[in-house]
């Protein structure tokens, strides 16, 4: 089992094939939208979560990689320093996937499968403990 | 009808009922305002926001031989020092001369009440009864002989909330707006926040006993920019920009808990300040002022960026939900003042009263009821 967050880059005025159901088809993963921002007429990126076994998701980012679309892997990930979290809110003022939310008990609640490694946060933060980490 | 004498004796004995301001709406409803008013001493506020209007004055004692400080830094950090010789004044949004927006005076703050080391650099011109020029040393809260919070102006009544109307993200003291009213931030404690539970000032004014970054404190003045004729709702609430408080502690006695530096990305330094205050529940006008909800309290918005004047105006019920609709769009909503602890500090002093360590005092003069914002004129100088 292997699981990869990717951030893809469609090229202006792409006309490509229909690559999401292509992955989906041909190898057997499952592709997770994460964030999506395309249009015709611009450049689009999508951010997804690739999970299946080894060998499919290897093929399936390779197989990206023969289209014309760039892809970026995650390789770092955010980590907050919890014990010194005040729950002021700060950073869910920038957050643009809801991976940072206050719960109804006005705590800080962060769901990592929903981050998008943007860290916006990390600058937001007022008491400077969102890092990154490789 | 009760006295703040009568409701002391009964926390002398240890028979005080006291209650959180956000508890006190639940036993209100249950009760109906009359009877909650006589079974409830005290309704225990509280709020932990960013308040920039905050500093510490310190006086480190005498070297020897003596010098009259002139330009005085801590961590790099200016104080100012246009007092006698070694009193200084140290504020919170200062920034440090050699790392810029990275630390400033908010650090030295907790620093200080952390009780760490902090260095002292300190320069004169000398005199005959000052003959020292130049001095560096280390100093903390308890090397030095007084040392005390003042802040000019904490727990805005009310605070509008904020945003951006422009095609960029700007950086602000209200946190990172998103361009286009991308998103929307506000600061408040809301139904436990101190002056939105006693909107007239009929028990907080000068004299008033406090909680104060974990500390005792005081009322000591109005705040700058109090603004008491602020428009108000039906229920007595500000609508905006309303009354403030100064506020005095003794920083020796506070925790890093309630005192803690914020950067505010592009914008600067500011300080994380707790502050709690009990009112006393003298009749049932009190009591129904502190039974006051979120979805009564009403604020308006502002645009950071200055261009546009927004005429909306939201619950703090609406703004703690997530998400408002506001031109059309579902805008999301983040707060920038910690509820949590603000909660934390109302229920440390409850048990702080019901504990009998806490007595309240009256205020030995009311806050203002009128005044007037002035405007900083341009005017030509002669
Ligand atoms: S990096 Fe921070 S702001 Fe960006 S998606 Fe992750 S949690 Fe949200
Ligand atoms: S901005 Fe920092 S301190 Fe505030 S809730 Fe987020 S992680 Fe916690």
């Amino acid at each position: 089992m292997k699981k990869v967050k990717v951030k893809l880059h469609f090229p202006r005025k792409w006309l490509g094939r229909p690559l999401i159901s292509e992955l989906i088809t041909k190898y057997g993963i499952v592709f997770n939208i994460l964030h999506a921002d395309i249009s015709y007429d611009s450049e689009g990126t999508l951010i997804a979560e690739i999970s299946g076994d080894d060998d499919s998701v290897n093929n399936a980012l390779a197989y990206i990689d023969s289209v014309d679309v760039k892809y970026k892997l995650y390789n770092k990930s955010i980590i907050i320093r919890e014990e010194e979290c005040i729950d002021c809110g700060a950073c869910t003022a920038v957050c643009p996937s809801e991976a940072l939310t206050m719960d109804s008990n006005n705590k800080l609640r962060f769901d990592k499968e929903k981050c998008l490694v943007c860290e916006l946060c990390i600058k937001a933060c007022p008491l400077k403990i969102i890092s990154t980490e490789f | 009808m009760k006295t703040v004498a009568e409701i002391n004796e009964r926390i002398k004995n240890g028979r005080a009922v006291v209650a959180t301001a956000e508890e006190i709406i639940e036993i209100a409803e249950e009760q109906g305002y009359r009877k909650a008013a006589e079974m409830v001493d005290v309704v225990t506020t509280g709020t932990f926001g960013p308040m920039c209007s905050s500093g510490v004055f310190i006086n480190f004692g005498h070297s020897d031989p003596p010098i009259k400080m002139q330009r005085v830094t801590l961590n790099d950090v200016p104080a100012y020092a246009g007092l006698a010789a070694v009193d200084a004044y140290i504020g919170a949004t200062e920034l440090s001369t050699t790392r810029g927006m990275e630390y400033g005076g908010g650090h030295v703050i907790e620093e200080l009440v952390a009780g760490r080391d902090v260095r002292l650099h300190a320069e004169a011109h000398g005199t005959d009864c000052y003959p020292r020029k130049e001095i560096d040393t280390t100093i903390n809260k308890y090397n030095v002989n007084q040392i005390y919070m003042y802040n000019p102006r904490n727990a805005y009544q009310n605070y509008p909330a904020a945003t951006n109307s422009t095609k960029r993200t700007i950086h602000t003291y209200m946190g990172t707006l998103l361009p286009e009213f991308g998103n929307i931030t506000y600061s408040t404690s809301g139904e436990l926040s101190p002056l939105l539970n006693d909107p007239y000032y009929r028990t907080i004014g000068l004299g008033t006993s406090i909680f104060l970054g974990g500390a005792r404190g005081y009322v000591t003045w109005q705040g700058t920019q109090h603004n008491p004729g602020q428009k108000r709702a039906e229920n007595g609430v500000p609508v905006s920009l309303s009354g403030t408080l100064a506020v005095s502690g003794d920083l020796r006695e506070m925790s890093t808990r309630y005192i803690k530096a914020a950067i505010y990305d592009k914008y600067g330094i500011s300080l994380f300040v707790g502050i709690g205050i009990p009112i006393p529940i003298i009749d049932e006008e009190m009591l129904a002022f502190t039974a006051v909800r979120n979805s009564g309290i009403i604020t308006s918005i502002a645009d950071k960026s200055g261009n546009v004047r927004l005429d909306e105006t939201f619950t703090y019920e609406q703004l703690q939900s997530g998400s408002v609709e506001f031109r059309g769009k579902k805008v999301k909503t983040a707060p920038l003042s910690s509820i949590g602890r603000a909660r934390e500090i109302a229920g440390v002093l409850k048990e702080w009263i019901e504990g009998g360590r806490f007595l309240l005092t009256e205020a030995v003069e009311p806050l203002p009821m009128e005044n007037k914002i002035n405007k900083l004129e341009i005017r030509g100088i002669v």
